[in-house]
């Protein structure tokens, strides 16, 4: 019964690519994969489970109930299920913290939330006090591991794999409590800052508001979210929302650039979590460059519009 | 109706998190301690359905030791009108602490339970969607919008693609995420009040729970620290370097 | 303006540090009946508190007997005490000055031992109110003070009311007993207003910067109080080091320079990052970490600056009104001996009346008119100092002289009539790296959508004037790099960044033009100490 079922995630008839790092961490714990995957029509999402290296079956469970991510709906089908199953994994996603507990509280135990990496079968490490410290968790032998997977930590599955896909038939109760009405994506044309996977960020350097429309364009240009440093916005270059840092927003993209922003410790507070950080900064000396994955000494106001041309070639 | 909100007494998000030279856990010697931000968050909410005449009562309940009657007073300075002590000097779980609360909820008949998404010391954000699943009623986890109407909560939820609403039938358990509202700020003669109302202790014992399966934490480490990249030397060396690694 | 919610009480204490906490708990030991509310603008107790600290216990032995039994949760005996006079590189050992000589005292941190203090005060009746700030007097129709107002909360930035806006109360009470600590902002108002200094010298202050270790283990060494004189100041520059060393591996030091200093370009923050780069100092630190820091002003004018210290419907007590002792570095015994003092006068007539008179025939000013002359003989530099300071010790101060004061922002010189000593500073490499990475550690957060809390009279001043006397010396004075300026497409301007601000008072003392008034922030909003 050493085995590990993934509940995944979609939308949009695509399967949520959090998922995929879900076998990267199953992967790690070392026993055959499966994915369970909830929806009204399951086939185009399975397809893409089943292509996933490292997956052994893909179990579809088809139901007009499980048409949108009502975590009431699919808790007690999933809880019916883990019984063939030591293992229970959801990515840390809002849609995984909101069912992967519910899960567990079915199967009487508590849930290991954001692993960032596994050291046994039963043996996890996970942040606490917002990524301020790592603990060693150890789940009880004997019982099943229900945990979310943080997906900062898990590079996603390749696509190399060519799963079985089952068809199961829905059986546990369902209530009638909960009902979807809509979903709808925020904001403009920009994405959110806390969400974004590209956050394009300005300090003062920039030397006014006016300036900071560099930032806009490139960010525009990337499909990136705009951010700045405290400096920034106490220049009043561009408001208080778009603080990234300790009193700011923290926040954790793939990629994090930041153009004339030195660096001081409340600053990289806020991006501690980055996949990616670059910095550009004309003062070599900056402490941004002490973190940053990738470094270029250089003045903004050239290093910008060149990077914006580079873009566009290629 | 009552609304029920829990509130975990926390490390304040000031303080700076340090994690003990012998790994056995975080230093929280003479730190300052606070309502957990989303539960303070939780309560308002109530506070305000309450005001605007939707909910005749508002419960405060923690589980902690004694010191935790310190935030059950802020809550009730806030305006809750009484306040449930669950005694213990565990540190419970998030799924003992969801059968503690279900007692309550058994005693109370509560039409809303509130809580925060989650508490910012084990970051286990579990709490709320353990006890509706216990209950047997509905979650509306991350909310940022909660409207009542007719047995029902109409919350909108901030969820990685954009907002979502659901409807839930009441009683439900509500989670607030961070732009659900701003908490008020306790003026002074709450204070004084708040000492007046009434705190009833419940020993963990009495309430007969099984804890179920724990988990255990076996080494505190701190997080590892970025370290010093690669420098490039131009615009055209960044973006093929960016391109390397898949980010572009 | 509508009219503000009042709460009556017998005493207001504003304050929560060990002068107003001393004061508010021996007032209802004295007498139970008493209503007595302590006002704190930090957001729990002892978190905008900042000392060395070695104390001297019999004070505290007066206010809580028994209090050895159940220790707050820092306190090391005192072991050795060692007296040193730094050179750039080396260092020689001067005989334990008698004021310095801790025998038999405790090294704590003071702002633990007031939030070790609080639940004891809280028990016997004190209503402690942390996190709102006494931000105006109330003044009755006599003109006498009748109370406090507390500071409104949710004002933005521009002044504007926010969602969240709730109007400050009044606090009604015959008398207010000011415990602010050094250069309280309310303290400062009623000393102006009811000239409670026309009769005394200025008084003087320093700035003492400070960090709390966690170092290597085995470095510390339990009980050891280590103080320098000398490097990195010059001669002309009072000040000092001190290193206490405690419990869990941890080390206390910090430096405080006197606010008289004369050069413009000086910087007490580097002054003190220098200090630990110092050879004897540096292998103390060297694969430590910092847990805490913060910075504070602290009196220094002693005896000969202690202004009047009652007013109609007020008292001033602890630092606010300024008995800390120099020689000694103690405030602690101090201010809760005055506190006491306070409490016991007003538990016979609820009136400040007399009050003045009798904290001069107390201990507390015999101790400071005993040590007068030791730190006014410094201002001839160390030598004539440390000459004044053995016969003056010797005398036990009954020579019939007494040195004056001179108000600190008097005595900055300006750039063109000075030139500075060679400091010959080394390059640092031990953390924090600047002044924002040091604020970190003070965890100090204000609500950044509200009024900036340091006023700034005339800025055009900061930009012609004083750019050209002195070189802008607040970018240099003030320990958390508030003020700023800056240049850019519309100008040069002077920035405050409000939000780093640790409530020191350095900028309110030193400016030259006496043009920087520190208020109160929102309530709650300011450092929050961890064990300083």
């Amino acid at each position: 019964m050493s085995r590990t079922l993934i509940i995944a995630e979609h939308g949009g008839g695509r399967l949520n690519p959090a998922t995929a790092k879900c076998v990267s961490c199953a992967a790690d714990i070392g026993h055959p994969v499966d994915i369970a995957v909830f929806a009204e029509t399951a086939a185009d999402i399975a397809a893409e489970a089943a292509a996933l290296t490292g997956v052994d079956k893909v179990l579809t469970i088809e139901d007009a109930d499980f048409g949108q991510p009502l975590a009431a709906m699919i808790a007690p089908e999933a809880a019916a299920m883990a019984g063939d199953y030591s293992h229970v994994l959801g990515p840390s996603t809002t849609y995984g913290k909101d069912l992967m507990p519910r899960i567990a509280a079915l199967l009487d135990v508590n849930q290991v939330s954001d692993i960032m990496q596994v050291t046994g079968s039963h043996r996890f490490q996970r942040p606490i006090y917002a990524g301020n410290a790592i603990v060693d968790v150890e789940a009880p032998e004997g019982a099943p591991v229900v945990a979310t997977v943080r997906t900062a930590s898990y590079a996603a599955a390749g696509n190399g794999g060519s799963a079985a896909v089952e068809s199961r038939a829905a059986g546990a109760e369902r209530p009638q409590h909960s009902r979807y009405l809509d979903l709808k994506s925020e904001g403009g044309d920009r994405p959110d800052l806390q969400t974004a996977s590209r956050v394009v960020s300005g300090g003062r350097a920039l030397g006014s508001a006016d300036n900071f429309e560099l930032v806009y364009r490139l960010a525009d240009k990337l499909g990136a979210a705009v951010g700045a440093s405290r400096a920034a916005v106490d220049a009043e270059y561009v408001a208080n929302d778009l603080q990234v840092g300790q009193t700011g927003k923290i926040i954790a993209p793939d990629l994090y650039m930041a153009f004339g922003i030195s660096g001081a410790i409340q600053h990289v507070t806020g991006i501690k979590d980055a996949g990616t950080i670059v910095a550009v900064n004309k003062d070599a000396e900056a402490p941004i460059f002490e973190i940053a994955d990738i470094g270029l000494v250089g003045d903004l106001f050239q290093v910008i519009p060149e990077l914006e041309a580079a873009l566009d070639d290629g | 109706m009552k609304i029920l909100v829990g509130i975990k007494r926390v490390v304040d998000y000031n303080v700076r998190i340090r994690v003990k030279p012998d790994g056995s856990g975080v230093d929280t010697d003479g730190v300052k301690m606070s309502i957990n931000p989303f539960d303070e968050i939780a309560l308002e909410e109530a506070l305000r359905i309450k005001e605007a005449g939707k909910a005749e009562e508002v419960i405060v309940v923690s589980i902690g030791g004694d010191e935790c009657q310190q935030q059950l007073r802020t809550g009730l300075a806030m305006g809750a009108d009484r306040a449930i002590q669950i005694q213990t000097d565990q540190a419970l779980q998030p799924l003992a602490a969801a059968k503690a609360l279900l007692k309550i909820v058994q005693q109370e008949q509560p039409g809303l339970v509130l809580l925060g998404k989650q508490a910012i010391d084990d970051d286990n954000n579990q709490t709320g969607q353990m006890l509706a699943a216990l209950w047997g009623r509905p979650q509306a986890t991350f909310a940022s919008q909660v409207v009542l109407e007719d047995g029902t909560a109409t919350v909108t939820r901030e969820v990685d693609a954009g907002l979502e609403t659901i409807a839930v039938d009441l009683p439900a358990v509500v989670t607030s995420d961070l732009r659900l509202n701003e908490p008020r700020f306790v003026k002074l003669p709450e204070i004084m009040k708040a000492k007046r109302k009434p705190l009833d202790v419940q020993p963990l014992a009495d309430l007969g729970i099984e804890s179920g399966h724990q988990l255990s934490v076996t080494r505190h480490a701190p997080p590892a620290q970025r370290a010093r990249g690669v420098m490039v030397e131009s615009a055209a060396e960044l973006v093929s370097e960016l391109k390397n690694r898949g980010l572009l | 303006m509508s009219e503000r919610e009042v709460m009556e009480y017998d005493v207001i204490v504003v304050g929560a540090g060990p002068a107003g906490l001393a004061c508010a708990m021996h007032l209802k030991q004295l007498n139970e009946a008493l209503n007595v509310c302590v006002i704190e603008k930090a957001a729990e107790v002892g978190a905008h508190i900042l000392s060395g600290a070695v104390i001297e216990p019999q004070a505290l032995d007066d206010l809580l007997p028994g209090w050895r039994d159940h220790p707050p949760p820092i306190c090391v005996p005192a072991e050795k005490d060692e007296f040193w006079l730094l050179s750039k590189t080396g260092r020689k050992r001067l005989p334990n000055p008698p004021q310095m000589n801790n025998h038999g005292n405790f090294i704590m941190s003071l702002g633990a031992l007031c939030a070790w203090l609080a639940p004891q005060a809280e028990a016997l009746g004190v209503d402690i109110f942390p996190g709102y700030a006494a931000a105006d007097i109330r003044y009755t129709d006599t003109g006498a003070v009748g109370g406090v107002i507390i500071g409104d909360m949710g004002v933005a930035k521009d002044g504007s009311r926010k969602a969240t806006y709730v109007e400050g109360i009044e606090i009604h009470a015959p008398v207010t007993v000011l415990a602010e600590g050094c250069r309280g902002h309310l303290s400062k108002r009623l000393i102006q207003r009811f000239e409670l200094d026309k009769d005394c010298d200025p008084q003087t202050y320093g700035i003492g910067i400070k960090e709390l270790w966690r170092v290597e283990t085995g470095k510390a060494r339990p009980g050891l109080i280590q103080h320098s004189i000398g490097w990195p100041l010059d001669r002309q520059t009072y000040g000092g080091s001190f290193i206490y060393h405690l419990d869990k591996d941890r080390v206390a030091l910090g430096f405080i320079t006197a606010l008289d200093y004369r050069d413009a370009r000086l910087s007490p923050f580097e002054a003190f990052q220098q200090f630990k780069h110092h050879p004897s100092i540096r292998p103390l630190l060297e694969g430590g970490e910092i847990l805490s820091s913060g910075a504070r002003a602290v009196v220094e004018g002693g005896y000969q600056s202690l202004p009047k210290t009652e007013m109609p419907g007020a008292l001033l007590i602890g630092d606010a009104a300024g008995t800390l002792n120099v020689p000694k570095i103690k405030g602690t015994h101090q201010a809760v001996r005055g506190g006491m003092l306070a409490a016991a006068h007003l538990a016979q007539s609820l009136s400040s009346e007399g009050f003045d008179r009798k904290l001069r025939r107390s201990p507390v000013v015999a101790e400071l008119k005993k040590v007068r002359n030791i730190r006014p003989g410094f201002n001839k530099g160390l030598w004539a100092g440390l000459r004044t300071a053995v016969i003056e010790t010797v005398t036990g101060g009954r020579l019939p002289r007494t040195l004056s004061n001179h108000a600190d922002h008097r005595m900055l010189k300006k750039l063109d009539d000075y030139s500075p000593p060679d400091r010959d500073w080394v390059e640092r490499e031990l953390p924090p790296r600047d002044r924002l990475a040091s604020v970190y550690f003070a965890a100090t957060d204000h609500e950044e959508d509200q009024p900036v809390h340091l006023k700034v009279a005339d800025t055009d001043i900061c930009i012609s004037q004083c750019t050209e006397e002195y070189g802008n010396p607040c970018t240099r004075f003030c320990p958390a790099g508030v003020y700023e300026m800056v240049e850019d497409q519309s100008g040069r301007n002077l920035q405050i960044n409000a939000a780093n601000c640790v409530h020191c008072k350095t900028c309110d003392i030193k400016d030259p033009y006496q043009i920087i008034d520190w208020v109160t922030p929102e309530g709650g909003s300011g450092p929050n100490y961890q064990n300083l």
